[in-house]
């Protein structure tokens, strides 16, 4: 589980949640919700991130328990997980290729 | 499971479209998410790591061909073709849409199944032996007892919001299959010197992060007792139960921390006023039931030509050695079907193998199936003479692997590949450790021993009554497992021991092989389990070949 703290340049974060109807991980990001954590906006300010909290809980009528999850910047400048929980939330079960991420792979094919 | 009675199935389907109400309600907004949890809870629906999960009671595992034919149409329609067997008797779905789910509860409704209490603080499914009604050494069938506990627990007004979840299993043979001592409550149907029938009563059992075996708190109940002090022990739980600490609030640490004996003088107390206002009609129910699970009409015929397949079949006669127990019936044997072929996720079924297993049941086994608490599928009844061809049909479909109770045979929870209380992956190290030993083709020189597997401390895939336990952690963001040794859930009930620092991943399959290389150099007899080599030895050289750095 991700530990509390403080987004900062030193240890970004994204917010992250479970869509309400259906139930698999989403990220927001600019202007909404995603399923590709590419996509996922990274949070390195307190203030910014903590307003996008707000935000992000007053959308109730879409995601369910979001919260902030430590990332790091990747080489594309793109979000990555820095636990291995948060890894396994974006690539699905290690048993199926089951889940959003299945579906998104199939759809870009 | 019986389901004679319209009114339960009506019951039903007012339940699921009560919910569908609920359901409806939250996404337009009329109910906020902490209003809407508990209601989703009282209905198995829980929020899981990937999707939402549907936790469907299996009454103490029993189960028609047709209610099996219905959980393959929720696994084909409204999930991903497959459901899970849980180590309580149940099934879990692992991927339904929130929207569908009161379809899927209507379905279950139509079969008299249901998700009623599968969670929440509540009584959840009572458990049993899976082999309840066929064994050879039972005593008395204890299924028409689950029954009338189930009946009466479901939706019992007094006891929905316990200070914890509340699991009750019941054992009918000489031998205990239903882990009684893990168990808030554990009855042990005997007879007294008198011939006459009643229970042993065990309370304060359970696993989780603080793992207690039960007491006895009655030697000897009678059986027209039984529910008065059932419900005499969890109104004094529910009394005397902490609720200002979740993980202090099971029944296992109230009488830890009150004591058996103070816990006995309140359930007691108790127990005259409740008996004494129960009317018999208890009784009456118990005796219905009694008639819904008579014996079947068991055939009284030769063992066909099963010898001679068991000599010309290697294959069917280790199936047989592995797969089968000794039946009360002449003539019969219960078969285990395992769900742990080779490259399978433990305990995971597709919706054709359960159509199949359904057929099957009516073909060959008396229209009667069970799952097990090891995420298998029993068949109780089943004729020697059809065993040839009831194997010849599962080996055709990948169902007839020859592992049951073998190394192969690993029991594991979900673990953080689904489930958002894990802190690390049950599922790839238990299909590590099987694809290992496989490869080492060494799974019948090993012999019976029980491999269980849990990736978090809540113990779901029950890790401590493991012959090898292994929990998976989170030691500073990597997974890491920590191997317990000596548990057993079955013959000698015992909390597996940590004989030391726990493991990286990559280093879980190399530990068990140096544990079971111990195994087949110390103990005295190919006969000689691991469990009871273990018990004779003790810890010191397993522990000596896990650290052997520290030894």
């Amino acid at each position: 589980m991700s530990k509390t703290f403080t987004p900062s340049i030193a240890t970004p974060a994204v917010i992250t949640a479970n869509d309400l109807r259906m139930g698999h991980c989403v990220w927001m990001r600019d202007g909404g919700w995603t399923a590709d954590p590419r996509e996922a906006q990274l949070f390195e300010d307190e203030a910014i991130a903590e307003i996008a909290m707000l935000d992000a809980i007053g959308q109730a009528n879409l995601v369910v328990g979001p919260y902030l999850a430590e990332a790091r910047r990747g080489p594309d400048g793109r979000p990555e997980p820095t636990h291995f929980r948060e890894a396994f939330r974006r690539r699905g079960p290690s048993n199926y290729f089951h889940g959003i991420q299945a579906e998104l792979e199939a759809s870009n094919v | 499971m019986f389901d004679a009675r319209p009114q339960h199935n009506e019951y039903l389907r007012h339940r699921a479209q009560q919910f569908r109400s609920q359901v409806a309600r939250r996404l337009d907004g009329s109910l906020t998410e902490d209003e809407f949890k508990p209601l989703r809870l009282m209905n198995g629906v829980y929020l899981q790591l990937h999707a939402y999960m549907l936790r469907v009671a299996i009454p103490y595992g029993t189960i028609s061909p047709d209610q099996m034919r219905t959980l393959a149409l929720l696994a084909e329609k409204w999930d991903k073709g497959y459901g899970h067997w849980t180590t309580r008797q149940n099934i879990q779905y692992n991927w339904p849409k929130l929207v569908d789910i009161p379809d899927m509860l209507d379905a279950l409704a139509d079969v008299g199944l249901h998700a009623i209490q599968t969670s929440g603080n509540t009584i959840r499914n009572v458990t049993t032996d899976a082999y309840a009604g066929a064994a050879a050494d039972e005593v008395v069938d204890p299924r028409p007892y689950a029954e009338l506990l189930r009946a009466w627990s479901t939706d019992h007004a007094e006891f929905q919001f316990l200070p914890r979840k509340f699991k009750i299993a019941i054992s009918g043979g000489e031998k205990d299959r239903a882990v009684i001592a893990a168990h808030d409550i554990g009855l042990r149907l005997r007879r007294n010197e008198a011939g006459e029938l009643g229970f042993q009563v065990w309370i304060g059992g359970g696993l989780g992060r603080t793992p207690i075996l039960g007491q006895v708190v009655r030697e000897f109940l009678p059986e027209a007792d039984l529910l008065p002090y059932v419900e005499a022990i969890i109104s004094a739980y529910n009394l005397a139960g902490r609720r200002d600490n979740k993980y202090k609030a099971r029944i296992k640490i109230t009488v830890a921390e009150r004591g058996l004996d103070v816990m006995r003088d309140e359930i007691e107390a108790e127990f005259l006023n409740r008996r004494a206002v129960f009317t018999g009609v208890d009784q009456d129910m118990v005796a219905e039931f009694r008639a819904v699970y008579a014996a079947p009409a068991f055939r009284n015929e030769t063992d066909g030509d099963y010898e001679e397949r068991r000599a010309a079949s290697v294959g069917f006669r280790s199936w047989t050695d592995t797969n089968l127990s000794t039946h009360k019936a002449p003539g019969y044997a219960s078969v285990m079907v395992t769900f742990k072929a080779p490259g399978q996720t433990p305990g995971d079924a597709s919706a054709d193998q359960m159509r199949l297993l359904a057929d099957l049941a009516e073909r060959y086994g008396h229209a009667d199936l069970r799952i097990s608490h090891d995420q298998n599928v029993v068949l109780p009844h089943v004729h020697k003479s059809d065993l040839f061809a009831l194997y010849s049909e599962l080996k055709a479909a990948g169902l007839a692997t020859a592992n049951a109770g073998l190394v192969s045979d690993i029991v594991a929870c979900p673990g953080m590949d689904y489930c958002a209380l894990a802190t690390a992956r049950s599922i790839p190290i238990a299909q590590e450790i099987a694809d290992h030993f496989r490869a080492r083709d060494i799974e019948d020189e090993i012999g019976k021993i029980d491999i269980r597997i849990s990736g978090c401390i809540n113990a779901c895939g029950h890790h401590h009554l493991g012959h090898i336990g292994i929990l998976g952690l989170d030691r500073a963001g990597v997974e890491n497992y920590q191997i317990t040794l000596g548990g057993d859930g079955y013959d000698i009930p015992a909390i597996g021991q940590r004989p030391g620092a726990g493991f990286p991943a990559e280093e879980v399959v190399p530990a068990i092989d140096r544990i079971i290389n111990t195994y087949l150099d110390l103990r005295d007899s190919a006969e000689e389990r691991f469990i009871d080599a273990y018990r004779r030895v003790g810890a010191a050289p397993f522990k000596a070949a896990l650290y052997p750095v520290n030894a």
